[in-house]
């Protein structure tokens, strides 16, 4: 083929695989979702899910959070105490991390570790012919992988970002009060006097955003992986950067939507 | 003339441009055991797959119990297919899951036992492919090739199906564990009466698990037979595939 219709090929297969990819990745989604609200359920699937996407990331979000706040504090006053304006520091700490760095960051490190681990598994599962094996023993692995994982993922991620927000004040208030010479009251009540309900309810809603796209890219590169280790490979990795590029686009569109008004 | 239990015509799938099945006919008669033979490649998981729904075939006819599956509607489909149990090439265990609950578990998804009676019917069917009761509380990672496949059979086998398919159960074992399956394969179909199907290349495990044989080549049924004509067959495709020569008909297909 001569030089611009090799470009001209490579072009349309690009376009042609994102489409595909797309559309795949939509129908899986609403078979995944369908499959949560109709019997039969499997609590003990998802309590396990909630187990390994919601406990078992609880130290890793715990840490993040609480060294977020700490920096922030850190960072901002730097910056602030150049024009006296040390007292925002409380309102800082508090509203980025319940509005923004509590999701956000509490999803990156999910879908490193349970949205990985999601895919790693259900490929495993794939190649060595687990989930055809599903189907032969009456039971759809959709509803049986995949929707008490899309399940976990949304109920357990506000739960670890309740947390997260908990912890990351709590970071920037150690080291307001303890390295800063921030009174503990001071810092509390400023902390409150500017945190409106809907700064925390914002973040829920992206953490469970965020938590459904961990558990669906998980899921969905897991169980079309193929071709052996490799693939599985390719499957873990292709979850954990297409979950963090769609919760960092996602997080964006969220934040128009939420307080842009 | 009785009905066969499964009755295929005109099968046909293609990947692409690569037609792997290209109008298969295939009639299983009930209470027998067909024995499906061909290269690797000729089509022969992509045709038990079929039956058992994990691939869609492009056209054809595929009738269990004289009732088309690719026309029936989808739980009309999931019921013919539910009598189907299928033993795995690799055994495909679940290995999040203890030996008892692998057994149990297409007995539990269709609620037929309760969970609480799950582990003494699964010690149960374990004895009938000769392992001991101390095998069920034992993860499969933990467990050799050849107990996993008598683990698989027992999975396959514990909610009794009316049809049994066999994807290369010997292939991986050594001659003598080879010989103690297929011994297990044909004690469970008597026992139940099923009809089976099996998949395999290895031709001593042909003869001893099948009635009928049949050979798939180019995507198309092109011998069947009894299973004890395999070796003395004189079709030509046939002789070279089992006896294993380099040479002959088939070696044309191999090169494209």
């Amino acid at each position: 083929m001569k030089f611009p219709l090799n470009m001209v090929a490579a072009l349309g297969a690009l376009v042609l695989g994102t489409v595909e990819f797309v559309g795949e990745l939509g129908i899986f989604a609403i078979s995944g979702v369908s499959h949560v609200f109709r019997p039969p359920y499997y609590p003990r699937l998802i309590w396990r899910s909630l187990m390994e996407i919601g406990f078992y990331s609880l130290p890793v979000v715990a840490l993040t959070a609480l060294f977020t706040g700490m920096v922030l504090a850190l960072q901002s006053y730097t910056g602030f105490s150049r024009f006296n304006a040390e007292s925002a520091i409380a309102s800082i700490v508090v509203l980025s991390v319940t509005r923004e760095l509590g999701p956000v960051l509490a999803g990156l490190m999910v879908s490193g570790r349970a949205g990985a681990a999601m895919a790693a598994e259900l490929g495993t599962m794939r190649v060595t012919d687990q989930i055809d094996a599903l189907s032969t023993l009456s039971t759809d692995p959709m509803k049986y992988l995949v929707a008490p994982r899309l399940l976990a993922g949304v109920i357990a991620m506000p739960l670890l970002v309740c947390i997260a927000d908990i912890l990351g004040v709590m970071g920037g208030f150690l080291v307001s009060t303890e390295k800063l010479g921030f009174t503990p009251g001071t810092y509390l009540i400023s902390t409150f006097s500017h945190l409106k309900t809907e700064d925390v309810v914002s973040g829920l809603i992206k953490a469970a955003v965020f938590g459904f796209i961990i558990s669906l890219m998980g899921c969905f590169n897991g169980y079309r992986s193929k071709g052996g280790a490799q693939g599985v490979g390719a499957a873990t990795t292709s979850a954990v950067v297409t979950a963090s590029i769609l919760i960092l686009a996602l997080d964006y569109i969220l934040t128009q939507v939420l307080f842009v008004k | 003339m009785t009905q066969p239990k499964i009755r295929i015509r005109g099968l046909k799938k293609a990947f692409g441009d690569k037609k792997v099945l290209d109008g298969i006919d295939l009639d299983v008669m009930p209470g027998t055991g067909m024995v499906v033979i061909g290269g690797s490649g000729s089509g022969k998981s992509v045709l038990i797959k079929s039956i058992i729904g994990l691939v869609t075939p492009d056209s054809g006819v595929i009738e269990i119990d004289g009732e088309d599956v690719l026309k029936a509607s989808r739980g009309r489909a999931h019921e013919l297919r539910a009598q189907i149990g299928m033993l795995f090439q690799n055994g495909a265990l679940f290995d999040s899951l203890p030996v008892w609950e692998n057994v149990t578990f297409g007995l539990l998804a269709q609620k037929k036992i309760r969970r609480s009676a799950a582990r003494d019917k699964a010690i149960e069917v374990l004895a009938q492919v000769g392992l001991a009761d101390n095998v069920a509380a034992l993860s499969p990672s933990e467990l050799s090739g050849g107990m996993q496949k008598r683990v698989a059979l027992a999975r396959a086998i514990a909610s009794e199906p009316a049809i049994m398919f066999f994807d290369e159960p010997t292939t991986g074992l050594d001659p003598i564990m080879g010989a103690v399956i297929d011994e297990l394969i044909t004690d469970c179909v008597k026992r139940l009466g099923s009809t089976s199907v099996a998949i395999t290349h290895d031709m001593a495990s042909a003869q001893r698990i099948g009635d009928r044989a049949a050979m798939l080549y180019e995507g198309r049924v092109c011998w069947t037979g009894a299973a004890e004509e395999l070796l003395t067959s004189t079709d030509p495709v046939v002789d070279q595939f089992t006896h294993g020569r380099a040479h002959g008909p088939i070696k044309m297909a191999l090169r494209r």
